[in-house]
């Protein structure tokens, strides 16, 4: 068919669906944390806020603890065996239970995040 | 003290060392071996290797000491110390060990990508190490002549020699184990003393008067005093002098000290009647470790101890020997766990000083005038048992002693070593390592001879203080802050750390006397730790265009569990 214009010709085609890899699936914030994506470092900077919380609100409570002691050791110059029994004997385990908090607190948001990200 | 025992022990202690460093050699195969012990040190063996190296002269002797001749506010170093430990947890422990860093400046080229701030880094890494190696090589050369009365520096010679062999040969897998070998015995040199000692204070009646001021001599005491001292009278202080008391030469004559200071010379012998009350030493002119620059507690404001307090709690994640353990373990979760593990076993020690410093304070308040305040730890058994118990026991306590030398003096050597090798000598190997082991160990072997007495509390608090204020700023906000720039961390560096570094050396010159000034001087963290981190803030702040590229995805290296980022590579 010599006289015929190629414009006029219509072909459709057909095909699977290129697969990109955004469409690809489901959604995963894997690939954008590991492509380094605008959104992926949203990802990664939401893991870090919670992280720093956590060290925040125990770094806090050690203030807490310690903080005031000194104080109150100056404002009863007498009781010094009181002093030395709490300095050298009471404040060691506290600070080993808000150790262990601290890291249950750390490994469960590490925990969640993957989950979350791998959308499981 | 006999030193029949006493010897022998320390001798065991070195040869045990050296067996369980060649144990490690033989094991020690490859390259990452010998630096990282292969990054696979499980979390218990890590722990204890860490405490080890952490339990230092200053923890094993210096707190008794400090306790003995300053009462309980002294135990806020070993709080300090162990809450550093917590706040390294808190703030750094993972990251670190993500972020791949072998020391700290391969931290901050890591982070920042700037060479000239890694250099930085490596001065004051070199700085820091070498301040902290002077103490415990002058505390080796004290106990070896309380011990035996060998002269002031072999003590520090023998474990000089001792340590470049086992750090040199075996590297890091082999002083993990050391270590983790010496930490076991240093819990055991203090324990079982201290249980014995209990025992013989319940049998003595349980005297209960230890902190009560002043303190009285419960029998009656000749004292020799072997440096030239200035005594502080409140009240008049009746007792039998032989020597020369305020240029007066007396032969056993009784004679009563009106209140006032008095120069008691070298060589002078002094009776204390029972029941008299110790009198006080004028600071600074008696050396030793327990000597401290802002040294009584009327001194001391509670400016003093809130700036102790801030220096321990931040300085000790900048420490060199600190930040190269963590290297060792497998990932980050290992590193958390292993630094929970660490908080137990450091806590556990210390539970024991302050025991000692309460029974000196009982049996041997002589040791405040003689300047040997640090030997309490060392005299105690013999004072307070006596007999063949009592050498067993003071040798065993003297063995422990030598491990706390050893232990921290292996680890700030390899950490020193390490920087020197990286970033001073001209090539990379092994062979330079072992050279760079020598090196960072002749310079303070030299300094401790040629500099002699600086009060071991002072050269560790001056390198908790510098640390604070230089490190801690650039490992939490290299850590946690986006936005921190070369020039900014450069800045916070050399004005925190330097700020802090020329005042406690300006108080050492003994610049400005006392008053307020002194205090700001002596314990500069309450202020240079906030200038520090203000000052990387603002630079950093002020330089936005230096924020190196590629940061987000170094801060994601840092945060992101093990797990996401292996698969990452993939």
């Amino acid at each position: 068919m010599p006289n015929q214009e190629p414009a006029e010709r219509r072909v459709v085609v057909t095909g699977p669906p290129r697969r990109t890899r955004r469409a690809s699936g489901y959604y995963r914030p894997r690939t954008e944390i590991d492509e380094q994506t605008t959104l992926g470092h949203t990802y990664v900077r939401s893991l870090m806020r919670t992280q720093l919380r956590a060290a925040l609100a125990v770094f806090a409570s050690l203030g807490l603890l310690i903080g005031p002691l000194p104080l109150v050791f100056a404002a009863t110059p007498d009781a010094r065996r009181l002093e030395w029994v709490i300095l050298g004997f009471c404040l060691y385990a506290p600070m080993v239970l808000l150790a262990l908090w601290y890291v249950r607190r750390a490994e469960r948001n590490e925990r969640d995040f993957v989950r979350l990200v791998e959308d499981r | 003290m006999n030193s029949s025992y006493a010897v022998p022990a320390v001798a065991l202690v070195v040869v045990a060392t050296v067996l369980v460093g060649a144990f490690g050699l033989r094991i020690s195969r490859t390259t990452s071996d010998f630096y990282v012990a292969s990054r696979t040190v499980g979390p218990r063996l890590n722990a204890a290797a860490i405490s080890g190296e952490y339990l230092s002269a200053a923890s094993f002797l210096g707190i008794a000491g400090l306790v003995l001749v300053q009462g309980p506010d002294m135990l806020w170093y070993p709080v300090g110390y162990t809450a550093g430990y917590l706040v390294l947890l808190l703030f750094v422990a993972a990251p670190l060990r993500r972020s791949g860093a072998y020391t700290l400046p391969d931290f901050a080229e890591a982070r920042l990508a700037s060479h000239a701030v890694r250099r930085l880094a490596g001065a004051f890494v070199v700085g820091v190490g070498w301040l902290y190696l002077l103490p415990q090589l002058q505390g080796a050369g004290l106990t070896l002549t309380v011990l035996t009365g060998a002269p002031d520096s072999l003590g520090g010679l023998i474990v000089a020699v001792v340590v470049v062999a086992t750090v040199a040969a075996g590297g890091m897998r082999s002083i993990t184990f050391v270590q983790a070998f010496q930490y076991w015995l240093k819990l055991t040199a203090l324990l079982v003393p201290a249980l014995f000692l209990v025992l013989a204070w319940q049998g003595d009646g349980a005297p209960r008067h230890a902190f009560e001021e002043p303190a009285t001599f419960r029998e009656q005491r000749v004292v020799r005093v072997d440096d030239s001292l200035d005594l502080k009278l409140d009240r008049p202080l009746t007792v039998t002098v032989t020597g020369t008391v305020d240029g007066r030469t007396h032969d056993d004559a009784r004679i009563q000290l009106p209140s006032g200071t008095h120069h008691i010379e070298r060589g002078t012998r002094l009776t204390f009647a029972k029941g008299s009350t110790v009198p006080a030493a004028d600071r600074g002119t008696n050396g030793g470790m327990s000597t401290s620059l802002a040294a009584s507690r009327e001194e001391r404001p509670l400016y003093a101890t809130y700036g102790l307090i801030l220096a321990t709690f931040l300085g000790t994640m900048g420490l060199p020997h600190v930040v190269v353990r963590f290297y060792t373990s497998p990932h980050g979760v290992a590193a958390r766990r292993t630094t929970v593990a660490v908080l137990g076993l450091i806590g556990a020690f210390y539970l024991l000083p302050p025991l000692y410093g309460a029974l000196g304070r009982l049996y041997t308040p002589e040791l405040t005038l003689t300047g040997d305040a640090d030997a309490t730890v060392l005299l105690l058994p013999d004072r307070m048992i006596g007999g063949v118990g009592g050498d067993l026991l003071g040798a065993l306590v003297a063995g422990g002693a030598f491990a706390a030398f050893l232990s921290t003096a292996s680890g700030l050597t390899m950490a020193v070593a390490g920087v020197l090798t990286q970033d001073v000598l001209p090539t990379r190997g092994v062979r330079h390592f072992r050279l760079g082991t020598v090196l960072s160990m002749a310079v303070p072997l030299a300094a401790s001879v040629i500099v002699g007495g600086l009060p071991v509390a002072d050269a560790v608090g001056l390198a908790f203080a510098v640390s604070a204020s230089s490190f801690c700023p650039l490992l939490v906000l290299g850590i946690w802050w986006r936005r921190l720039t070369p020039p900014g961390a450069a800045a916070g560096m050399l004005i925190g750390g330097g700020s802090a570094f020329v005042a406690v050396a300006a108080t050492m010159a003994g610049f400005p006397g006392t008053g307020p000034l002194h205090a700001l001087l002596a314990w500069p963290a309450l202020w240079s730790v906030p200038l520090g981190f203000l000052t990387m803030v603002l630079v950093s702040l002020a330089t936005p265009g230096r924020v190196p590229t590629g940061t987000e995805a170094i801060l994601a290296r840092f945060h992101l569990p093990e797990e996401l980022r292996a698969e990452a590579k993939a």
